[in-house]
């Protein structure tokens, strides 16, 4: 019997299994931010044990509120900051270096396929793109993480999605993501490992194959994974030519972390995207979705462009199509934060950020900040937002405020217009 | 060492309740257990729920639905209910951060199927529903008024080691 990608990978990396069915898995990466990781540090101190495991297999970034905004903020990074010092951690990423945690640590080659890796963020699923086990953690699992290098896992049993057809133009990985969310619902993966699979997906890009993966966790999924091949190789060849003789030779080891062709999968949906519209959620759940179309005309207040699910260099792009020469209408405020420091100077060259600064929007930093309510572009009571983010819970990007989901590309026609807008019809 | 399970319960009839709601992320610049106290449930969207209420604040175990604890992985959700003295959640299901998180924290994430919740909710005509945990016999036992129901439920083994050693930093310290 075959087995999937998470199947080989818990088997490659079982420490233990203190009792049936709960695998202890040795950690290649434990990633840590300025939100969840300070209580375990506190933890550590408190109980004498102020160690970490291994300070390669770290890596730190300071990205939920940066710069600082306030003095409890501003303590939460100085906290990571010395002890990121205080145990010589070589990659810690502060202020100028800094960015989206899973678009930075990516964009620095620190993930390959069949790692293990942990955050204390749900999002952490992001990293399956690369054909790794990911997944979100507690504060807890993050300081056994830091500490021991192990983390606790049930056996994974994965769910398989096939995306056939052919992607449409104005049809973008958010869209694809959000109408798988809506099939599986907000529960419909939990305890599940999410496999994207077919043609879809082996023509996506790694930024678009993030963008699957990243919302994996919204349909309950543990990780969201895709298969590794010559498009992973390609993103990862400049931090890997030292270790391989040829890209192909790279493949071929990488091939290992392919699932077996007879695996056993929990369940299998299948998903032509021929006919795929552009999505945009409603409500107050991730699952709530309909098309751009259906809720066109809807008024917003804020539109958002950023985030580890669509912060990244293609999302700025795709939304400067459409931005470019126009002016965002008056009742709208658009931001955009890119990613990471590289994507922010890439748009620059690219001529982006001034497209997007002669529409109207305001350029921030790269921050999560305002994809959970915590800075950079907070609703008020009664506000809506046209986001490209990954949560439209009741309140998330501020109390009483509401979020539609959208791609990058129809954020940015909503922004034109000030309300919702399929960028089909401009 | 193993904390204290059962008590007074608030039924909270929703599925899908998430970590945003339990704990918005503005209180996340916390850095003690401590401080979030006030702030449970601050954002939950219920009809008739009150977090100011005397409900809430006697209340011990929290009774929900399907999916509860889904979205951020803040583990200030579980930490919200320890610092207010909810160590038992009961629901239908459990997004797998939350309920790990729980466990972690040496706490109880009971799972009881959808009729089983169904008689605990409907219990509270009979007035304030009371909840011992038999964790030996892995049974909840529900009283108001008159009227007492016993429901099982099933615990892993490491998920009870876990409760057993106070969490899972004991536990991964002692063996790895």
């Amino acid at each position: 019997m075959g087995k999937t990608l998470a199947e080989k990978i818990f088997d490659s990396h079982l420490r233990d299994e203190p009792f049936p069915g709960a695998k202890v898995l040795s950690l290649d990466r434990v990633l840590c931010h300025e939100i969840t990781t300070p209580v375990a540090i506190a933890d550590l101190v408190w109980r004498e044990k102020d160690r970490v495991f291994d300070k390669t297999k770290l890596k730190v970034v300071i990205d939920h509120v940066t710069p600082s905004k306030d003095t409890k903020t501003a303590t939460q990074a100085k906290i990571l900051r010395e002890w990121a010092r205080r145990h010589d951690i070589p990659d810690f990423f502060d202020i100028g270096r800094n960015g989206v945690c899973h678009a930075i640590f990516p964009e620095k080659g620190y993930i390959r396929p069949g790692f293990t890796v942990i955050m204390g963020d749900s999002h952490t699923c992001t990293h399956g793109a690369f054909g790794a086990f990911a997944a979100g953690v507690g504060t807890t699992d993050l300081e056994v993480g830091i500490l021991k290098g192990v983390c606790a896992f049930r056996e994974p049993e994965t769910i398989r999605i096939n995306l056939n057809g052919t992607m449409p133009d104005g049809v973008y990985a958010k869209d694809v993501i959000l109408h798988v969310i809506s099939k599986l619902g907000v529960n419909g993966a939990t305890d599940r490992i999410v496999e994207f699979r077919g043609p879809v997906v082996d023509k996506m890009s790694m930024e678009a194959r993030m963008t699957l993966c990243n919302m994996a966790v919204e349909a309950g999924g543990t990780s969201g994974v895709c298969m590794p091949d010559m498009v992973t190789v390609d993103f990862l060849w400049k931090f890997i030519k030292d270790e391989f003789s040829t890209k192909e030779a790279a493949f071929a080891d990488y091939s290992e972390w392919v699932s077996d062709e007879d695996a056993v999968y929990a369940s299998t949906l299948d998903v032509d995207v021929s006919n795929l519209e552009p999505q945009v959620t409603f409500g107050f759940k991730p699952d709530c979705v309909k098309t751009v179309k259906e809720l066109q005309g809807t008024p917003v207040d804020q539109v958002y462009i950023g985030s580890c699910t669509n912060g990244r260099l293609e999302d700025l792009r795709q939304a400067a199509d459409v931005l470019k020469g126009k002016k965002i209408a008056d009742s709208v405020r658009g931001i955009v934060s890119p990613a990471t420091p590289k994507i922010f100077q890439d748009a620059l060259e690219e001529g982006i950020i001034q497209i997007f600064m002669e529409s109207g929007f305001c350029v921030t930093n790269p921050t999560c900040g305002a994809c959970l309510g915590m800075s950079n572009g907070v609703l008020a009571e009664g506000e809506v937002a046209a986001s490209t983010t990954n949560r439209n819970f009741n309140g998330r990007m501020g109390k009483g405020g509401m979020v539609h989901l959208m791609s990058p590309e129809s954020a940015a026609a909503t922004a034109l217009a000030g309300v919702i807008t399929d960028a089909r019809t401009l | 060492m193993q904390k204290k399970f059962g008590g007074s319960a608030i039924f909270l009839d929703r599925s899908d309740i998430n970590t945003d709601e339990i704990i918005p992320a503005k209180y996340l610049t916390e850095v003690t257990k401590e401080a979030l106290q006030p702030y449970i449930l601050e954002d939950l969207k219920l009809d008739g729920f009150d977090p100011k209420g005397e409900k809430l604040k006697k209340a011990t175990v929290v009774v929900s639905r399907e999916n509860f604890g889904c979205g951020s992985s803040r583990e200030h959700a579980p930490w919200v209910f320890e610092v207010n003295d909810v160590h038992t959640v009961i629901a239908e299901s459990y997004a797998r951060i939350f309920r790990q998180n729980m466990f972690n924290g040496g706490m109880l994430a009971i799972e009881l199927p959808k009729a089983d919740i169904d008689q605990l909710i409907a219990l509270q005509e009979q007035g304030d529903v009371g909840i011992e945990v038999d964790l030996e016999g892995q049974s909840v036992i529900a009283k108001a008024g008159s009227e007492v129901k016993k429901f099982t439920f099933e615990i892993s083994q490491f998920d009870r080691a876990l409760v057993d050693s106070g969490g899972w930093v004991e536990f991964a310290d002692a063996r790895y």
